[in-house]
């Protein structure tokens, strides 16, 4: 194999597939649009439904855990492996937190009635249903994605703990930084659509 | 064209960069939850909608190191944030006219 | 000159043996090859589908099948053309096996990652087969899975739309590889404006490839969750609209079309100079135009969508964006035409079939402006018009662009020549079957017959009947083209390494050629279709 150490080529690469992930949510986003155009009152009255400060939380967790990442990078760079190690294990931390509030979030409604096809949401008016519809789709793929993100971040701790990403060769880890912005970048726009439009 | 020797080498973010760009998103998110417990009227949603793009232009840029990247990545950035653009809003031709 | 093994001799990874060299290679010659045996099944496989369908509509009621099998039929027909053949075919394997060579490099960007690509492509087709044993059995909802069917129909949806989410997958990946090796791995001295328009054309369609899928795999992923946790994001009932679902469809469904086409364009804006042994007219104007119809082509989707109730200003504004996608189009069409104009044409298989394809891809094109004008298309939608127009251009379009690149490109990839004569009365055969087999299809769509119906009105019984005709003369001439070219292994007539005097970097290397491509660094031309260079080519057979 000879495009061997392109760094800037791999990291094209991973431009190009973060742009697939952006479509991806992208289509979510349409759904939402045009149903927020059609039921602008219940999604504004129904997002008082959910938790403003677990959102806050969740956003700052994220927020937080961005910065870590990138701090990794500066840190292997500079030849701080303990530094860049403890910062990948903060920013694994913060997604665990993230989904562990997500678990008691989506406890919480499922406990009062409010999980797909459930009864409370057949009967209610469509817009609560939609509303909650695309929450759950939504957060759903969102946390899945936040799981795929921390196995990457996870990987690269290891390499970079046995010296199999260096301060010479560390695509791999910028490439997993790109993939954890990424999941905060979606969580940036989730946060305010269903938490803020009130 | 990529010279030989291109080890991809490119700009690092001190700490003190990147914990400024922290700050400002976490002042922008505080910011952004203040105004949903305000009614502003029509502003809510487009106030919320360009704070939520400024941070994300942030993350953009300094994370995820945009701002020092070459043609091929910003402009295909950009190419796909149109078709995005595109997507949600000709969507609307049909919606917003039923 | 010394004897340099080709890449059937030399695995890479080094060291491989037997099945392993094949299965677990990083060559991208190898890989183009696997693929071209599993997209040659699968286009069997769809074809002889299509040609039941066809039997059983040549008389009517009943003729060898059920109403339901032959919903299934149609819509298995579709899926596997549509994702297995048409959508991956030509970038896949005759992309995979030349583009790194028309760039003068030895390999994609991502050797490893292209291998994915491939297990993900047999992975899609192995859970497609799956699906027809399973659950329900095929869907019987059409290749669209519009809801509310797909959503409550018993047959078995989900795995069918995994299978095309696979699939999906596959094609961004090889999408990915190709726009990364074009950027990353062009040889030094070729410029934006000296690569080949074969390139080109694939450059163009990997980014539709990589950003129109991911839109089509939200949305199956939609259906799959729709189907299992029963959300109601579709149900009008519940406060869906299912309209939205047809946007977030033919959103990717309609830059698809783009996919399966461009790469045909390409193929026939190599075949064209060659065998006019004359640079192509309009150079540059094709490469914009390839560009500007990877782009254009997102505005237009809802062109699919003006009778599904959608509002009257959607359906005018994306009457007029889909006019103006036609203009590119016709730009390569001048293009091709004004490069033969006083020209030395030597005719050969590829170049029948490339002007055939002129012809098809015309037609097509042109029919598909009615559909695109709101007004007839109100009358033609969901008529046989509708499957006249998309085979003309799917099938006498990228088909014969296939089929065409198959003959251009054979004697490279095997160092072995096909017999013509034969290759000649497939030719014409598969053209006269083709004509007769889809030209009544406009004929009925005009008086009224309506797609995916198992069942017609007497008055339609003539159409049908001389499309069976057709239809039998057109898969006949398939097959003799594949069996000519399958025999040409047996009696292995040699071929040198530029059969056809052509002047793109591949046809300067050995056929087949060595691992790395090139055994000594490709002298790159100022203009890509300069044939001053190019020796005089030995007598065809």
């Amino acid at each position: 194999m000879t495009s061997g150490r392109d760094q800037t080529g791999i990291r094209i690469g991973m431009w190009l597939f973060l742009y697939t992930e952006i479509i991806l949510f992208g289509g979510l986003f349409v759904l939402y649009a045009a149903y927020f155009h059609e039921y602008p009152k219940a999604f504004a009255e129904y997002g008082k439904e959910l938790n403003r400060v677990i959102g806050a939380a969740n956003t700052v967790l994220l927020l937080a855990s961005s910065f870590t990442v990138a701090a990794s990078i500066t840190a292997l760079r500079q030849h701080s492996k303990r530094l860049c190690l403890g910062f990948l294990a903060i920013s694994l931390g913060c997604g665990a937190i993230f989904l562990v509030n997500k678990y008691f979030e989506w406890g919480h409604k499922f406990a009062i009635g409010l999980y797909p096809n459930s009864k409370a949401l057949a009967g209610a008016p469509p817009g609560k249903n939609i509303f909650f519809g695309l929450y759950y789709v939504i957060t759903g793929l969102h946390g899945l994605h936040v799981i795929i993100g921390m196995t990457l971040l996870a990987i690269s701790l290891v390499m970079v703990h046995n010296n199999r990403i260096t301060a010479q060769r560390y695509a791999l880890l910028e490439n997993s930084g790109l993939y954890w912005h990424l999941v905060d970048l979606i969580w940036i726009f989730v946060f305010p659509l269903f938490y803020l439009i009130l | 064209m990529k010279p030989a020797t291109d080890t991809g080498e490119q700009h690092l973010l001190s700490y003190t960069a990147l914990a400024l760009v922290l700050a400002a998103l976490l002042v922008l998110t505080g910011i952004t939850i203040w105004v949903s417990y305000h009614d502003l009227g029509a502003f809510n949603v487009p106030l919320t909608l360009a704070i939520a793009s400024t941070k994300v232009s942030l993350v953009l840029l300094f994370f995820m190191h945009l701002k020092y990247e070459g043609r091929a990545i910003t402009l295909s950035f950009v190419g796909t944030i149109c078709f995005l653009a595109i997507m949600i809003g000709f969507i609307f031709w049909d919606v917003a006219y039923r | 000159m010394a004897t340099t093994p080709s890449f059937f001799e030399t695995p890479a990874p080094a060291g491989l043996t037997g099945i392993k060299a094949w299965l677990l290679t990083h060559d991208h010659k190898r890989l183009g090859l696997m693929y071209l045996w599993a997209v040659l099944f699968w286009f069997v496989l769809a074809l002889t589908i299509g040609f039941l369908i066809r039997i059983e509509l040549m008389t009517m009621g009943r003729t060898i099948m059920s109403a339901g099998i032959y919903n299934s039929a149609f819509t298995l027909h579709g899926v596997i053309m549509i994702f297995l053949f048409v959508i991956p075919g030509i970038p896949a394997i005759f992309g995979n096996f030349f583009l790194p060579i028309q760039l003068g490099t030895d390999d994609v960007f991502f050797p490893r990652l292209n291998l994915l690509s491939w297990y993900l492509y047999i992975l899609g087709g192995v859970l497609a087969i799956v699906s027809l044993f399973t659950a329900g059995g095929f869907p019987d909802t059409g290749w669209t899975f519009y809801v509310p069917f797909s959503i409550g129909t018993k047959h078995n949806v989900p795995l069918t739309v995994f299978a095309a989410f696979v699939l999906g997958m596959s094609s961004m990946l090889t999408g990915l590889n190709f726009i990364t090796t074009v950027h990353r791995k062009r040889s030094p001295e070729m410029g934006w404006m000296q690569i080949p328009l074969f390139t080109w054309s694939l450059y163009a369609t990997a980014w539709v490839q990589l950003l129109a899928t991911p839109v089509i795999s939200i949305t199956l992923l939609l259906v799959i969750a729709e189907r299992i946790l029963n959300i109601g994001l579709f149900d009008p009932a519940r406060g869906g609209d299912p309209i939205l679902y047809q946007h977030l469809f033919w959103m990717y469904s309609h830059p698809a079309v783009y996919v399966m086409i461009l790469p045909g364009m390409g193929v026939i804006s190599e075949i064209i100079p060659t065998f006019s042994r004359k640079a192509i007219f309009g150079y540059r104007a094709i490469v914009y135009s390839s560009m500007g119809i990877a782009v254009a082509g997102s505005l237009v989707w809802a062109h699919h969508m003006y009778t599904s109730g959608m509002s009257d200003t959607a359906v005018f504004v994306f009457s007029l964006l889909t006019f103006l996608v036609a203009i590119p189009t016709a730009v390569k069409v001048f293009s091709w035409v004004s490069t033969l104009y006083k020209a030395s044409i030597e005719m050969t298989p590829p170049l029948l079939y490339a002007l055939v394809f002129i012809y098809l891809f015309s037609v097509g094109g042109l029919t598909g402006l009615v559909l695109g004008a709101a007004g007839p298309d109100i009358h033609v939608h969901d008529t046989h018009f509708v499957v006249a127009h998309f085979h003309f251009t799917m099938f006498g379009g990228t088909g014969f662009a296939f089929f065409a690149a198959l003959h251009y490109w054979w004697p490279k990839m095997f160092g072995i020549m096909y017999n013509f004569r034969r290759a000649y009365i497939a030719a014409t055969l598969a053209t006269v079957g083709f004509l007769f087999h889809y030209v009544p299809m406009f004929i009925l769509g005009l008086k009224g017959m309506p797609r995916r119906y198992y069942d017609y009105l007497p008055q339609f019984s003539q159409g049908n009947g001389l499309a069976a005709v057709g239809g039998v003369l057109l898969f006949s001439g398939i097959l003799l083209m594949l069996i000519n070219l399958v025999l040409s292994f047996r009696k292995r007539t040699p071929a040198p390494a530029n059969p056809w005097g052509g002047c793109t970097l591949e046809w300067t290397v050995p056929s087949p050629p060595p691992l790395h491509n090139f055994i000594k660094t490709p002298k790159i031309m100022a203009y890509p279709y300069d044939f001053s260079e190019v020796a005089p080519t030995p007598p065809k057979p």
